[in-house]
């Protein structure tokens, strides 16, 4: 990093230095950049912001099955509908509320233990030893499965009668005399969470062993040079020189899996048990299964504040710790 | 390099916990694959007790499987090499340009995964047939291409931001030397900067690929039935009048194993050592 | 150079995005062909064992109609998971098929949308009339009293289906009274061995909504009053849920792990490999037990009894209306190629070919139940479609109600299941919480 950090005051430098030079060409080059993100921002606005906005105003609506055929029609709701979702003592904000923080415990967890794992995986995989190969391949697996195969092989080991968990707990180690459920109850928030590790752990490590690889071996040679061993080459060197990235995907792992839809969707359907009601599919629940987009829309946005404010609290406060470093 | 205990320690417990995590239900996938539908119904046993093969042929006749592939791979793929390009210019600019308007954009962008997919599921789906009235022929509306433009959009932020941090760990004096040999911005770009970040990219592109291959909320609503996706394709074994266990197991080890072997030819990309060569 | 590469890009885009698009454009809408065919775009619901085979038992009858009609029917069988979402999905935007097949439990949520044609009179005259039609079934269109947007074409109704063998081994007859199907269910339930006296579908909200509405009935309640008021949470809809409920608690007749089973063919499975000596269901059932092996002789069916004496109030329903009903799209440019579809998929002769595959009831009059080689069966789901069955409110909120409500229920089941007492105060307490949230909800 300290390369790059040196460099950029240099180029800047470079360039204000000329600008009466500044030619017809010149000009065409700076409109290199806009040019460059141009795609992006034509692609963004048609998927991403125009339906964006166009949520934001459905929440203003009052957008139930009588007026879905005819939008317009719609009354306009105020912030009725934002009434409805925040009134705590009403039992639709009792329940968003419930759902909210059952999806802050599994978030953290789900980013946490991704982050762990892969980073092991990856520190591990980072030797070379005999099958370094093969188990590369191996735990990049559970990614490269379709999530519904994925997620419905574990519903169905996870299954209290005919599931290889209670077979292997009840019947194989006698540990418990009664087959527990795993997908109802208390225990169907930890199986969705274990569901949910599963298929995200090796994104993380994916990521992690990318990253990994652009730092150069002449870091590590030095630093063994110097008598750092294995483990504190990985605590100075690879994480510290990691941050740029742990720092992106940290932050991605987090908005995914507070957005995750798949997993319980494929786990329970559209009516989750209420341990494992996380945020998103309440959101489907109250907009389509209950056939009110206006409030379901209100829900939404409350739940993009929320993550806005986390995400830039995040931001400020990793770049603020990166320039210190 | 000598390794202490504690480490080898370390890597065959890591090993040990997560090859049994990923390895169980790969397992159960392929014996329940094995077993006719009776015995995957009733109680769990470790052996397939009348081991068969049906299941892979039936999967071809309970759903129409290998155009629900065809889609995906088609889908998933162009999605894919087009999500990697916009994303590497993007980010290209992102790094490499201080622009009006840079911090904007990157904040924007980021701030769209931030919000539930379902809340645009619907507006996108207006939008597109709103697209379609005004052309006049069906162009977006449950079409590949509609699906195409969608989860290249949707892979994109994730790309702009990890390729940007990728590309901030490549000297300057890469791109700097390249330009000053009097290639451009984009020349140096694909000549140096990328050959540079390919172990960045092919992650990318395997995020990019990954992310369409398993979606589902918007490929439910947003296909029909002869541009179906696989995702979509797969809960069909599931029936009003049965569950096909079996099947649905054997399908998904069917079409896995493509993708697998690709991330198997992908890794010497994936950890070719990068700066070594380049930075020189 | 970077000009050719832009070039090459741009180049490059365009030929695979254009040949992208011309693979999926083709069977999105209806349209009216330039040779002067038209052609219809028809959503089906999955009835038969797998999408496939809905495609393979409609695709020669569709054949068969284009031969008399010359119109084209582009098919598209959806699979329940989709169904209610994709209807939406085109009901907002205004794009979607010509025809399609709705749950009829939707259709008067479904008609307040106003995206769907009114079978007026004139409408109704060309489908053959609404004499034509069984009355019960008929009149699951939509609202009393407003045109009805849907017209039924398979008809279903619960049944309380009985393992003979587990029954005359043990020496029972079918129960007649909700009493006698506690008593002979305890007696036949042995959970060492894995058998219980009734299988469960204790994970599926709609079964489970089915049953509180079922047993609400014959307890005397009603989900919704005369004004169109939620009153879940009156003494006969109590009662009712926990009449089913206790099935799973108090009586202990089920197996506990069937509150996991929400895809509907479980509970039919633990019943055909003699899991389970009982099972209430609608008669498409008769398709997961022939797959699973059993027999038609192999099972009787009889309605599904109701206390005796009756509570106040009580009546004797056995089941609701249940079936699928046939609605088109009031946005097709085809309303007349629409409506022969709908005269010819409801006439006598496609019902009797249709009805076997699919097991459903025909819902036009004079029509055989063909379904089933055992006579009693056949007369016995005749039976309760004409004089047991009634149908779930036909109100807009009628889908809220479903899922507000199966969802209590489902947790009570779940709650009961996991060895915790259900009292008559928790499931008000549920009840009152779903009819609170739909309040709440203003739907």
């Amino acid at each position: 990093m300290s390369v790059t950090s040196i460099q950029v005051p240099v180029e800047e430098a470079a360039r204000s230095s000329r600008p009466a030079r500044r030619r017809p060409r010149l000009s065409w080059q700076r409109a290199t950049p806009y040019l460059l993100v141009l795609p992006a921002i034509l692609l963004e606005l048609l998927i991403h912001i125009v339906p964006m906005l166009v949520g934001i105003w459905m929440s203003f609506i009052r957008l139930t099955q009588f007026f879905i055929a005819n939008w317009s029609a719609a009354p306009y709701a105020g912030l009725g509908n934002y009434k409805v979702a925040l009134d705590l003592s009403g039992p639709i904000g009792k329940g968003l509320l419930h759902s909210f923080t059952v999806t802050c415990v599994y978030t953290v967890l789900v980013v946490g233990f991704s982050w762990l794992l892969g980073m092991s995986a990856a520190l591990v995989l980072q030797q070379s030893f005999r099958g370094r190969g093969f188990l590369r391949t191996l735990f990049l697996v559970p990614y490269a499965l379709p999530i519904y195969a994925g997620v419905i092989t574990w519903s169905f080991m996870l299954q209290r009668d005919n599931g290889l968990f209670n077979h292997l707990l009840v019947e194989n180690l006698h540990l418990l005399d009664n087959p527990p459920f795993w997908l109802i109850g208390n225990n169907a928030f930890v199986s969705t969470a274990v569901v949910a590790l599963w298929r995200s752990w090796p994104f993380a490590f994916l990521m992690i062993m990318a990253g990994m690889q652009s730092i150069p071996d002449e870091i590590y040679q030095a630093a063994a040079v110097d008598g750092a061993g294995i483990w504190q080459q990985a605590r100075y060197i690879t994480l510290g020189l990691l941050r740029p990235v742990n720092r992106v995907l940290v932050l991605m792992l987090f908005l995914w899996t507070f957005n995750d839809f798949n997993t319980p969707f494929v786990l329970f359907g559209a009516t989750p048990p209420h341990s494992a009601d996380l945020v998103s599919i309440h959101i489907f629940g109250n907009s389509f299964v209950n056939w009110n987009f206006g409030l379901g829309s209100a829900m939404s946005v409350l739940l993009l504040l929320f993550l806005l404010v986390v995400t830039s609290l995040y931001l400020g406060l990793t770049s603020w710790r990166n320039r210190r470093a | 390099m000598r390794e202490p205990r504690s480490f080898t320690a370390f890597r065959v417990v890591v090993v040990t916990v997560l090859g049994l995590f990923t390895l169980v239900p790969l397992y159960v996938m392929l014996t329940s694959a094995l077993k006719p539908l009776g015995d995957v119904q009733g109680d769990f046993h470790w052996w397939p007790a009348h081991p068969t093969l049906e299941p892979f042929v039936q999967i071809w006749s309970t759903v129409p499987l290998a155009r629900y592939f065809v889609n995906s791979l088609v889908v998933c793929t162009i999605a894919t090499v087009f999500s990697v390009l916009v994303a590497v210019f993007a980010a290209y600019a992102v790094s490499r340009y201080r622009f009006f308007g840079r911090r904007l954009f990157t904040s924007t962008v980021l701030s769209t995964q931030m919000f539930p997919g379902i809340l645009f599921l619907l507006p996108l789906f207006l939008i597109f047939v709103n697209i379609d009235k005004q052309l006049g022929f069906t162009f977006l509306y449950q079409t590949r291409l509609g699906l195409i433009v969608t989860y290249l959009t949707f892979s994109l932020p994730f790309s702009i931001w990890m390729l940007a941090s990728y590309l901030e760990g490549i000297p300057r004096d890469l791109d700097e030397a390249a330009r000053v040999d009097g290639c451009r911005a984009v020349g140096a770009l694909f000549r140096v900067v990328l050959p540079a970040a390919r172990p960045g990219v092919v992650a990318v592109a395997v995020y990019a690929f990954m992310t369409s291959w398993g979606e589902i909320l918007f490929a439910s609503q947003m296909t029909n039935d002869s541009t179906k996706t696989l995702s979509i394709g797969l809960q069909n074994y599931s029936t009003a009048i049965n569950v096909y266990w079996n099947q649905v197991m054997a399908a998904a080890l069917v079409v896995s194993v493509p993708i697998v072997v690709g991330f198997l030819l992908l890794q010497k990309y994936l950890v070719a050592g990068l700066t070594s060569g380049a930075v020189k | 150079m970077k000009t050719r590469l832009l070039a090459a890009t741009v180049a490059v885009a365009t030929v695979t995005l254009t040949a992208a698009c011309g693979g999926g454009g083709s069977s999105g809408g209806s349209s009216n062909g330039g040779s002067g065919s038209t052609t219809l775009t028809y959503w089906a619901s999955n009835q038969g064992t797998s999408l496939q085979n809905d495609k393979d038992v409609l695709g020669p009858e569709l054949a068969k109609f284009e031969k008399q009609t010359g119109v084209h029917v582009d098919l598209e069988v959806i699979g329940w998971p989709d169904l209610l979402n994709k209807i939406l999905a085109a009901t907002t935007s205004g794009q979607g098929p010509d025809v399609l097949n709705i749950g009829n439990t939707w259709a008067a949520s479904l008609q307040a949308t106003g995206a769907f044609m009114p079978y007026d009179d004139a409408a109704l005259n060309a489908i053959g009339g609404k004499d034509k039609f069984v009355e019960t079934a008929f009149a699951t269109g939509g609202a009393p009293g407003k045109t009805p947007t849907s017209v039924p074409l398979y008809g279903l109704v619960y049944g309380l289906y009985y393992n003979k063998k587990m029954f005359s081994d043990a020496g029972l007859q079918p129960p007649t009274t909700w009493q006698d199907l506690v008593t002979d269910a305890k007696k036949l339930t042995d959970p060492s061995k894995g058998v219980y006296g009734m299988a469960m579908e204790g994970g599926s909200y709609t079964e489970s909504v089915h049953f509180a509405f079922i047993f609400g009935r014959q307890n005397g309640g009603q989900p919704f009053d005369d004004s169109g008021k939620a009153t879940f949470t009156t003494p006969g809809m109590v009662a009712g849920v926990k009449q089913y409920v206790d099935l799973m608690g108090a009586d202990k007749v089920v197996n506990p792990s069937s509150v996991q089973y929400k895809n509907g063919p479980e509970a039919p499975g633990d019943f055909a490999k003699g899991k389970a000596a009982m099972l209430m269901s609608q008669n498409n059932a008769d398709n997961t037990l022939q797959a699973d092996g059993m027999t038609p002789d192999q099972y009787g069916v009889v309605a599904i009894p109701a206390p005796s004496p009756l509570p106040p109030g009580g009546k004797d329903v056995a089941s609701f209306v249940a079936g699928i009903n046939i609605s088109i799209f009031k946005n097709t440019k085809n309303k007349d190629a629409a409506l022969k579809f709908v005269k010819f998929m409801t006439s006598k002769e496609e019902q009797a070919i249709l009805d076997k595959p699919f097991t459903a009831l025909p819902v036009v009059k004079g029509g055989e139940v063909n379904f089933t080689s055992n006579k009693d069966e056949a007369d016995t789901f005749a039976q309760i479609l004409a004089t047991k069955a009634e149908p779930l409110p036909l109100i807009p909120a009628e889908s809220a109600f479903e899922t507000n409500v199966g969802n209590a229920v489902n947790g009570l089941l779940a709650q009961a299941a996991t060895g915790k007492p259900v009292s008559d105060a928790d499931i008000k307490a549920a009840l009152t919480e779903a009819q609170d949230k739909m309040a709440a909800a203003g739907s």
